[in-house]
Parts: structure tokens; C-alpha cells; sequence
């Protein structure tokens, strides 16, 4: 019976060779998906078609989770209020939190799950039914047919249902903090305007739009890269959901370090 | 004509391609036979620039597929066809959209009464009714898929047509029906075919020449009589069973 050892030097070389493989086809891939923009005939039109299914397909939970999100914020700055603090300022926590970190983040691991599994899975589906291959040997470019539309679809659509996902999140916190607490409509818009910044909106809006990137590059390439079968689906979509999910909380730190600390 | 020369190709620890030389001569129809798993659609696959193999050249109408720009790659793929194994028909689209992707030519594929009349050609000349161009893939069977395929690759006019194992998993009658296409195309169309296929029986029936390709090499290159006549141990062993079978020598 052959003895098995952990190597861990080798099993560590394999994950920084394995990692080390994945930047530099992720890098390619992302040249060719730039190249691929040339074609705004082919792409414009799917991209489209896209938006429509991201907008209409995940605006339903989107708002059902941001207004959750609203609510439980608003109820536990209830439970956290002491007699020293003024009632106003309910409505700047709850605003503040959900433009600056509910509302984008939550939004965008909503929709790695939802938009960044459908993508791999379709693509992954393409790859292994060899679609993708037939692609190309019609001549045509994979990256402004398939990878193009989707990324420019998610660039569009998801800031705009981060927008939204605001929007309902602080109506619903503006609605619960009421049955928690004696706070009246003009102390929470006194306290949501009084501290309220032009930059928060587009601190939101920007974090937004690079979660999409990173949410629609991630769920395409795992998707093109796909190998073997049903199993290989069912990986790159996993993958592509925890690595964008990974993806968006490390990009929430840089981004909150880099706009928000200067 | 397509030229392979010295093509190598593994993957991980397993070697694949071992140094194959292959040529095709314009106008006839070559079958590239050999047991399943020995790297026969990898060898199609190069030639029209899918796969890159690690050693070699592969060579169409003098150009080198792997030296070419992106470009220039794209339009020597617009000159081929290539029939894949499973149809790889687009699932989102219907058999017509399916059919005008196969139209290279930028002008034709926006003109619609063009596309429009091409389709009906293409699915006429597959022995497909004009109907079918309404339905999408999941509603085709087997034999269909593998028809539209065809029809898709040709809808281009191109110049060579490449099939990864049209007949398999066919019933006996459509791989037959299959076959007859493929002679018919080569005939009507005056392309140039290259069929990768673990079928004997229809290698025999389609081809001009013969090749087989088995641990990684073309063993050998030939007519459909010099095969018969081979006593190379791979050949006997690879035609054994089939030339045993009766419905062979038919």
C-alpha cells in the first residue's frame, strides 16, 4: 500500500502556480473582452436584451432584501438609542448606512448570486456543449457576442438597482424607526439632510459599478473556463459566486480606504 | 489543401498527438479513423485553430493557422466548415438564426432576404423541410441537430467542411443518411471533407482516402482498397470486427 504524505511546500507551489494561471487567462480574457467592445453591432443588441433580464428578473429581490435591510437597521438603531441622544439623528444612521454599505453590498452579493451563477452556468453549459467553439470556428469573436453584452449589461443595470435598493431601504427604515420610537417624518429628514453629502450618493454609485465589474468578468471567465461536463458547471458556478462574493468585500475595504479616508 | 506536419499535443501527462503528419488534397473527402479517446476531433480541432498544439505546424492554403492575426485567423475560418460532434447548435436561438450565423460574408448576413432564401437552401440541401428553420434545437432530435449542424456549416459556402463524428450515436438509418449527405455535399459543393469517424462501415462508404490515427500517430494513409489490403496489425486489428460484419461488405 502506497503511503500518503501531505507535501505541503507542493500542494503551496501548486496553489501560487494555480493562482498564478488563473491572473494571467483572467488578464487575457479581459483583452479580448476589451477588443471585443469594437463591435457595438453585435454587442448592443444582446446587451440589451441583458439589462432587460437583469433589471426585470432581480428588481423583485432586490427590494424585498434592501427594505429588510432598511427595517433592521432602523430597529436596532432603536434598540441602541439612549435618552441623550436627539431623535434627528435616526435618520442620518439610517440613511447613511444604507447609501454608504447596505445598499450597494447587499445589492451585489444578491446579484452574484443571482446574475453570477446564471452566467456561469449558461456560459459553462456553452463551453462544454462546445457553442463556444462554434463560435469560433464561424469566425466570430466568443468575447463581443457572449462576454461583451453581459459585463455592459451588469455595468448598466446594477448601479441602477443599487439606486433603487437605496431608495428602499431608507423608505422602509423611514417606516419602522417610527414604530420604535417617537420620531416624527421632519426629525428623520432633518437628520438624513443634515449630515448628508453629494459624494455619499456617488461613493454608492461608484462601489456599484465596481461590483458589477466584478461580478460579470468573474461569472463570465469561470464560465469560459469551464472543463468537464455537468461537474465543471456546477464548479465554475460555485466558484464564481464565492470568488465574487470575496471579490466585492475586498473591493468594499479598498474602495471605503481609498474614497472615504483621504 | 491542409498540411500537418510533426503535430504534437498532450494534455497534463497524457500524450495525444505524437508527431502526426496528415495532408488533405483539394477536392477529395478524407476519413480519420481510430479507436475512441485517440485524439482524432483534437487533430480537427487544430486544424482550424481551436486547439494549439505544443509542437508542429498546421498549414491551410499556405497559411500557417497558428503564425495568422486574430483577423486574418477568423477569415481563413470563414472559408471552413465545422460540423461538431453534438451539433453545438445554439439553444437560445432558433434553427434559422442558428443557420445565418453560419454566414460569414458581413453584407449577406444583414441582408434578410438573403439570409431568408439561404436558410431554406441550406436546410433544403440537409434534407430538412423549411419549417424546421422556426424551431429551436431542444425541439430536434438527434439526427436533426446533426442535419442543422451541417446546414450551418455549409451556409457560409466554404471551402472545406471538417465533421467530428456526424454519425455518432445515430440509429443505423440516419448514420446512413448522414453519410449520403456528406458524399452529396462533396459532389454538389465540390468541398473538400475531412470526417473524423470510429465508423468503419461509412468511413468506407464516404472517403476517398482513409487514415488511421492510433497511439498518437497516423499509422496509416490510403484508399479504401490499399486499407483492405493492409496487413499492418494495427489496420487488421482496427477493420477486424468490421470487416467481419456482414452488413460491411454490403
Amino acid at each position: 500500500m502506497a503511503s500518503r504524505t501531505l507535501d505541503i511546500p507542493t500542494v503551496i507551489g501548486n496553489r501560487v502556480l494555480d493562482g498564478a494561471s488563473h491572473v494571467g487567462r483572467l488578464a487575457y480574457f479581459t483583452l479580448d473582452m476589451i477588443r471585443g467592445l469594437a463591435e457595438v453591432k453585435i454587442w448592443w443588441p444582446r446587451a440589451l436584451t441583458e439589462a432587460w433580464n437583469i433589471g426585470v428578473g432581480s428588481l423583485f429581490i432586490v427590494l424585498l432584501i434592501s427594505s429588510f435591510a432598511g427595517a433592521v437597521t432602523a430597529f436596532q438603531t432603536g434598540y441602541q438609542f439612549t435618552g441623550n441622544i436627539p431623535y434627528y439623528v435616526v435618520g442620518t444612521l439610517v440613511v447613511s448606512s444604507i447609501v454608504l454599505e447596505l445598499g450597494p453590498v447587499l445589492t451585489a452579493l444578491i446579484l452574484a448570486g443571482r446574475i453570477g451563477a446564471r452566467y456561469a452556468a449558461e456560459l459553462g453549459t456553452m463551453r462544454v456543449t462546445e457553442q463556444i467553439d462554434a463560435l469560433e470556428s464561424l469566425g466570430r469573436s466568443p468575447a463581443s457576442h457572449l462576454v461583451v453584452p453581459r459585463v455592459v449589461a451588469g455595468l448598466i443595470m446594477i448601479p441602477a438597482l443599487t439606486i433603487l435598493a437605496n431608495l428602499a431601504g431608507i423608505l422602509a427604515g423611514w417606516w419602522s424607526v417610527k414604530l420604535v420610537l417617537p420620531v416624527t417624518n421632519a426629525d428623520f429628514t432633518y437628520g438624513a439632510q443634515s449630515y448628508w453629502r453629494p459624494w455619499d450618493a456617488w461613493y454608492s454609485l461608484i462601489k456599484s459599478f465596481f461590483f458589477a465589474g466584478s461580478i460579470t468578468v468573474i461569472a463570465c471567465y469561470m464560465g469560459f473556463s469551464t472543463q468537464q461536463g455537468a461537474e465543471g458547471v456546477g464548479k465554475s458556478t460555485t466558484g464564481a459566486v464565492v470568488t465574487s462574493s470575496v471579490l466585492i468585500l475586498l473591493l468594499d475595504t479598498i474602495l471605503t480606504r481609498i474614497l472615504l479616508n483621504q | 489543401m491542409i498540411e500537418l506536419r510533426g503535430v504534437k499535443k498532450r494534455f497534463g501527462s497524457q500524450v495525444v498527438l505524437d508527431g502526426v503528419d496528415f495532408d488533405v488534397k483539394e477536392g477529395e473527402t478524407v476519413a480519420l479513423m481510430g479507436p475512441s479517446g485517440t485524439g482524432k476531433s483534437v487533430l480537427l480541432k487544430t486544424i482550424i485553430g481551436l486547439i494549439k498544439p505544443d509542437a508542429g505546424t498546421v498549414v491551410v492554403d499556405e497559411k500557417d493557422v497558428f503564425r495568422l492575426k486574430r483577423k486574418e485567423l477568423a477569415d481563413l475560418r470563414s472559408h471552413i466548415g465545422y460540423v461538431f460532434q453534438n451539433g453545438a447548435l445554439f439553444d437560445s436561438m432558433d434553427v434559422s438564426e442558428n443557420i445565418r450565423l453560419g454566414i460569414t460574408n458581413g453584407e449577406k448576413y444583414n441582408d434578410l432576404d438573403y439570409v431568408h432564401e439561404r436558410v431554406r437552401q441550406c436546410l433544403g440541401l440537409v434534407n430538412l423541410q423549411p419549417e424546421v428553420a422556426l424551431k429551436y434545437p431542444a425541439e430536434l432530435s438527434g439526427g436533426m441537430r446533426k442535419r442543422v449542424g451541417i446546414a450551418r456549416a455549409i451556409a457560409g459556402e466554404p471551402k472545406y467542411l471538417l465533421y467530428d463524428e456526424p454519425t455518432s450515436g445515430l440509429d443505423p438509418v440516419n448514420a446512413d443518411i448522414i453519410d449520403e449527405l456528406v458524399q452529396r455535399l462533396a459532389r454538389e459543393l465540390k468541398v473538400t471533407g475531412v470526417m473524423v469517424t470510429h465508423d468503419v462501415r461509412g468511413a468506407f462508404r464516404v472517403a476517398n482516402r482513409l487514415a488511421l490515427l492510433t497511439g498518437g500517430k497516423i499509422v496509416m494513409q490510403g484508399t479504401p482498397q490499399e486499407f483492405h489490403a493492409s496487413q499492418h496489425p494495427k489496420v487488421k486489428e482496427f477493420l477486424e470486427r468490421d470487416f467481419d460484419n456482414p452488413s460491411f461488405a454490403a
